[in-house]
């Protein structure tokens, strides 16, 4: 089947985002912005070593200050009742023991909460934990992967899960290699990186009741937040209510409950008001996890003419000494070609630092950046076109599982994305282009990420003013989760848009999955449109069962809908509104509520999104400076939904992945075992004058196996591959290959 | 990147790294007050510690009147407190965001007498008798602004977190007269930060409102 492009140009008839003029006229209302009477602000004192135990905490003249209601720390915490009764707390996310906060006086990494002050004002806060002293007992830290690659090791909770998809992976004979005609070897680095949304975590906590909670939170797991708060205060589930109406971004640091948040309601229940907490932006490299520091060993082989024969990944990441963060870092490694040699090595570092957490496109980001780059380094020894080398090693099935792709439009992404770019023009030749004094490089890279589904509800309700009220419990960190849903939502119902309203951000809703893996369409949307179906049914079923209708009797079979209007096909003139079937029932709302989960599809077929980049590069020879001129990025992920929106979320994919690739980096200071960059003047975003024109393209597919939706995720594949296509323009640019990122200019001169 | 410096540069914390900021001026602020209010006010009083409370902060504050989107507000504010906090957690305009305290994103911008100010890097009461412009009086009413407009037809935003940031430079920019094309609007735009990555979309929007010739 001809498959048909997405046209940046082409105006669709996209929405503009539902809650943009919340967001243009400040009305929006973000954690910290709910106006509770009598709240209170918190602010924490963290800790100033890496490893060791407090001796002593003074907090007697931080209590006199003025303002100040209550210091909280481990020797006065009314105490986590689910921390006394097991080691381990319980929780879905990462296998291991969440810190548990002014628990004991061990500290485990620099910037550990160690107490926490709470006063009428936040200045008078600052103020007080400025006078709080704490003295510890120091112990030696580690904090450095390099250092400590002797200790690397198999996770503790792959080894306990026979069935991780993290154990030593080997397929055919990785010795295959040493008899291969073309070889490369390489070492690929990455820093720990911060997510470091541009709103810093932010929460109110308000105990409105003894057994009664309820939280305003940047979280993008709302139920996640809500069972896990009942479980460690032992409250029931529906006393804790989570708020994450509106979330300035997250990229991940928002799906695990973090210690702040305990921080905040355990001093809420302290002092019996309402307790707000924001982390000042220093403390955003501490609290709220990042992307793991990454030590990656590819070595590829391959025939003269090259088809891959072997490739060997080893992974080495860092973690913490209290739990195990994993990612998908080596997987793609397993699928993204065909090849039949193939072995994989996953390992851990624990170091005395925070945990790790997922970071938009985790593992995924990594891994395919060591892949990518390797790739190029392969055309290069074997003096192919790095587009031609990936095009003979395009994997028609899942080599990994052996099954088909669900879809896949890869070579379309290359053919596409290469046209628009101009690759043709490309002269391989390191240093070879030039425009002016500039150095030019092009560059690219394949993208991936796996398709993924998780359980969710939702209800739709049909009201007498003929507006459709649809709810989850989802959330949105930006991509526009209101928007894609109200557009399921009146596609499926044959209704305008203007009709839908979707409520998300509550714990009171029917339950979604965090907004995580770029789940939330194919999962809440598989909901919505499940929903919104069953509602459409049953409006059908009360058309032709309404005696004093024009339909009645009519085979709801032989009936359509436009506008919200039901009349019989091919006969547009006949027929009644929604609105007129209700007031002909008397009835004044029609409510359905559908759950949605994935099925025996998954055991039939591998799904994953993929897509190509494009990147032109321009190196300063003198100054090394690099500045990437422009983007052209192309995916296929099924349907879009919506493609204003999800134009916007690929061009945020490739700033992030611009940024990984020549700014961002988290330094830490090795002798105190702290980030030493812990603000924007130190950790180095993009800024508007680094970002040039991004196009952005999707191939349209069709998918009937992902998800009753027939997306497969966008937000995370934006930025998988985006680091390796800049490092392999800079290569072709300057004929330097460097293989630890940032590409910062001290490394091109 | 970020083209705004932190302009308060003095690291006055005693642990090599430490993060706690300005001790000393807290210090001083505390012992200062303190001695004013021991001073002036009778020893009963200085017994209760609620009372010393109050009257610290009495001593603390000072008057000043703020015009704020066109309202005039009447404020006895503590001299540290910076015009952000003020504007959020005082006057609960919260659609100016605190994305770093630290004059480094640009989310807190707002105009003082017409031009573009970080709000968080400065204190409230040196804006005594100054108009304010917070996105919350931009649009007309009903009327969005221009660019309130174009934002969301280009799409240029997505968590939302930095565009009052964004809207307030950019209506600045053009009134500066920095917008001219799509890299002068880069180079006058790049200190409001964008984690998102919505910066293509704000370019056109900018753009797009310059060349349209309407007045912003
Ligand atoms: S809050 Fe970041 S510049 Fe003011
Ligand atoms: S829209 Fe999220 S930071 Fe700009």
């Amino acid at each position: 089947m001809e498959k048909a492009f997405f046209d940046q140009d082409n105006n669709d008839n996209s929405l503009d985002r539902v809650d943009g003029r919340l967001k243009v006229t400040g009305a929006a209302t973000y954690a910290a912005e709910y106006q509770l009477p009598n709240v209170t602000h918190a602010v924490l004192v963290t800790s100033t070593i890496a490893k060791g135990r407090i001796t002593s905490l003074d907090s007697k003249l931080a209590e006199q200050a003025p303002g100040v209601l209550a210091v909280i720390s481990h020797v006065n915490s009314p105490g986590v009742p689910a921390y006394g009764s097991s080691p381990a707390m319980p929780q879905r996310a990462t296998l291991g023991t969440p810190l548990r906060v002014f628990h004991d006086n061990l500290i485990y990494f620099s910037g550990q909460p160690v107490a926490v002050i709470v006063a009428d004002t936040w200045q008078r806060a600052e103020f007080a934990a400025s006078l709080v002293k704490v003295q510890y007992e120091k112990e030696p830290h580690q904090t450095n992967l390099e250092a400590n690659l002797s200790r690397a090791a198999l996770p503790a909770n792959v080894q306990r899960d026979k069935n991780s998809r993290y154990h030593d992976y080997d397929r055919g004979n990785p010795e295959e290699l040493n008899t291969a005609a073309v070889k490369i070897e390489a070492t690929y680095k990455i820093p720990t990186e911060h997510h470091n949304p541009l709103e810093p975590h932010a929460i109110i906590a308000h105990w409105e009741a003894p057994d009664k909670l309820t939280l305003y939170d940047k979280t993008q797991v709302i139920k996640g937040t809500q069972g896990n708060l009942a479980r460690a205060f032992k409250l029931p589930l529906e006393n804790v209510k989570v708020q994450a109406k509106f979330i300035g971004g997250a990229f991940g640091s928002g799906i695990r409950v973090w210690p702040h948040v305990m921080a905040a309601t355990l001093a809420a229940k302290k002092v019996q008001r309402p307790v707000k907490l924001v982390l000042p932006r220093e403390l955003m490299f501490t609290s709220v996890g990042s992307r793991p520091e990454t030590i990656q060993h590819i070595t590829m082989g391959a025939t003269k003419d090259g088809k891959l024969t072997t490739i060997t990944h080893e992974a080495v990441a860092h973690t913490s000494t209290y739990e195990e963060h994993t990612e998908r870092t080596i997987l793609a490694t397993r699928m993204l070609y065909d090849c039949p040699h193939v072995s994989t090595r996953y390992r851990l570092v624990n170091l005395d630092v925070n945990t790790p957490t997922w970071m938009r496109g985790p593992g995924e980001v990594t891994g395919v950046y060591a892949l990518e780059s390797a790739m190029d380094e392969l055309a290069y020894a074997l003096q192919m076109d790095p587009l031609e080398l990936r095009r003979r090693n395009h994997a028609d099935s899942d080599p990994e599982k052996n099954l088909p792709w669900s879809s896949k439009s890869l070579k379309e992404c290359y053919a596409k994305g290469a046209a628009h770019f101009g690759w043709h023009k490309r002269n391989p030749e390191p240093r070879s282009m030039r425009q002016g004094q500039m150095l030019v490089g092009y560059g690219m890279a394949s993208s991936t990420f796996g398709v993924h589904r998780n359980y969710a509800k939702s209800r739709a309700v049909f009201q007498a003013d003929g507006k459709v009220i649809v709810q989850s419990a989802t959330s949105d960190i930006g991509p526009g989760t209101g928007t894609a849903m109200t557009r399921i939502a009146a596609d499926t119902l044959s209704l305008s848009p203007a009709f839908i309203r979707f409520d998300l951000g509550e714990s009171t809703l029917p339950d979604a999955p965090g907004q995580t893996g770029s789940t939330t369409v194919s999962s809440v949307g598989s909901a919505v449109k499940v929903a919104c179906e069953a509602l459409k049914q049953k409006l059908l079923q009360l058309a032709v069962n309404t005696p004093n209708s024009t339909l009645y009797n009519t085979n709801p079979a032989d009936l359509s809908v436009e506008q919200g209007r039901i009349f019989k096909t091919g006969n547009p003139a006949t027929g009644v509104t929604y609105t007129e079937i209700l007031k002909q029932n008397n009835l004044p709302q029609l409510e359905v509520t559908e759950e949605s989960k994935p099925g025996a599809e998954w055991q039939k077929y591998s799904m994953s999104a993929f897509g190509a980049h494009f990147v032109e590069v321009h190196v300063n020879p003198t100054t090394g400076e690099v500045r990437v001129k422009r983007v052209v990025t192309c995916a296929g992920v099924g349907k879009v939904i919506n493609h204003k929106t999800a134009r916007s979320q690929s061009i945020g994919g490739v700033v992030g992945g611009i940024g990984m690739a020549l700014t961002e980096e988290s330094v830490m200071d090795h002798r105190f075992g702290r980030y030493v960059t812990g603000d924007f003047a130190n950790y180095h975003v993009p800024v508007h004058v680094d970002i040039p024109p991004i196009d952005v393209f999707f191939i349209d597919e069709h998918d009937p196996h992902v998800n009753p939706v027939g997306a497969k995720g966008l937000g995370e594949i934006a930025i998988v591959g985006v680091a390796a296509a800049v490092a392999n323009a800079v290569f072709q640019a300057t004929g330097k290959r460097i293989r630890d990122l940032p590409i910062t200019p001290d490394k091109l001169i | 990147m970020a083209r705004n410096k932190k302009t308060d540069g003095v690291d006055e914390s005693t642990e090599p790294g430490s993060f706690a900021p300005n001790k000393a001026r807290r210090t001083f602020l505390k012992k200062s007050s303190a001695l004013v209010a021991l001073a002036l006010t009778p020893p009963p009083v200085l017994k209760a510690a609620e009372m010393e409370d109050q009257v610290t902060a009495a001593f603390e504050k000072v008057k000043i009147t703020l015009h704020v989107n066109g309202t005039r507000h009447k404020l006895a504010v503590e001299p540290r407190v910076t015009l952000l906090d003020l504007l959020r957690e005082d006057l609960k305009l919260t659609g100016t965001k605190k994305g770093c305290d630290y004059g480094q994103c640009g989310a807190c911008t707002v105009h003082v007498d017409g031009k573009r100010v970080l709000s968080c890097l400065s204190l409230a009461v040196m804006q005594n008798g100054r108009k304010i412009t917070t996105i919350e009086g931009l649009a007309d009413g009903e009327k969005l602004h221009p660019l309130q407009e174009a934002f969301i037809k280009h799409d240029g935003l997505q968590c939302g977190y930095c565009t009052p940031g964004q809207i307030m430079s950019a209506v600045a920019c053009i009134r500066e007269g920095q917008a001219g094309s799509e890299p002068e609007i880069r180079e006058y735009m790049s200190g409001n930060i964008c984690r998102c990555g919505a910066y293509p979309n704000i370019v056109n929007a900018i753009m797009e409102v310059n060349q349209s010739g309407q007045k912003v």
